[in-house]
């Protein structure tokens, strides 16, 4: 196979890869982060019954539920062990809290050799920062909306 | 414990497993079509969080599914915008402060814990 041929053969080969290709690749990581980032929200249901069990509610219940999730996506962070899963779950372990907990405690553990001040505290807002000053800002602006509406 | 309650915690776990997955489905879409860096990912889902909840599409969504709408970063905006509205009633003070002071347990536990934990270990992703 030479010339026009081969080029044929290499357009219609990579068409047929193409086609082939993302989806079965979509729909796996799809499930993934289904099975992931439902697991994580079905344990933070479960750490809103135990809770309420234990006698908190509304905000007080919301706000232990995140902070256990965070203290454990921290904890994970540090063994090592949420980056493995994130590998496979993709967005199934980036979106729920725990993901961000992660973006937290992933640079102020990879830049402590640049030290506490500069490396640690100051790069653990690399990605949370984001949220925080977009967070804030709308949140201000929907406070602001409200108020005079 | 009755039937009919035992019915419906599991109900509810099923809920929670269904929306939060599907969300976490919607950003996975997104990051394969666009091929977003996760920290965008997060950026926007909290926005749509505080939105959606300042339109108050998410407050019914939270009732249904528990902690399928608030684990989700989703869920984040959602406190934020809940916030600042709760605090919108008490008066224009409350209306500005009332989004942090409601997200400040989250970013409280997420600066204290990973402080905590870059003091315990050692940066695991390069060795890998």
């Amino acid at each position: 196979m030479t010339g026009k041929n081969a080029q044929n053969c290499n357009t219609n080969y990579l068409r047929y890869v193409r086609a082939l290709d993302p989806p079965t690749k979509h729909f796996k990581n799809c499930l993934s982060a289904f099975g992931v980032g439902g697991l994580i929200c079905t344990i933070g249901q479960f750490l809103r019954y135990m809770l309420g069990f234990a006698g908190l509610s509304g905000d007080e219940l919301a706000g232990a539920v995140s902070v256990i999730l965070i203290f454990f996506g921290c904890l994970l962070t540090g063994l090592g062990v949420y980056d493995r899963i994130g590998r496979h779950a993709g967005a199934g372990s980036i979106v729920p809290i725990t993901g961000f907990a992660n973006s937290v405690a992933s640079p102020a553990l990879e830049f402590r050799t640049e030290g506490y001040i500069y490396g640690t505290a100051a790069k653990m807002f690399t990605v949370a920062g984001a949220i925080i000053v977009y967070g804030v800002f709308s949140g201000v602006i929907v406070g602001i909306i409200y108020y005079f509406i | 414990m009755p039937t009919e309650e035992i019915i419906e915690i599991l109900l509810m776990y099923l809920k929670a497993f269904a929306v939060g997955g599907a969300i976490c489905v919607i950003a996975q879409i997104i990051i394969n079509i666009t091929s977003l860096t996760s920290g965008k990912i997060l950026v926007f889902f909290m926005l749509a969080g505080v939105v959606l909840t300042a339109l108050g599409l998410y407050q019914p969504l939270v009732e249904f599914a528990g902690a399928g709408a608030t684990v989700p970063i989703s869920g984040f905006g959602y406190l934020l915008a809940n916030g600042a509205i709760k605090g919108a009633e008490k008066g224009f003070f409350y209306a500005v402060t009332g989004s942090l002071s409601a997200a400040s347990a989250g970013v409280t536990a997420a600066v204290v814990f990973s402080l905590i934990m870059s003091l315990i270990f050692h940066s695991k992703t390069k060795r890998n």
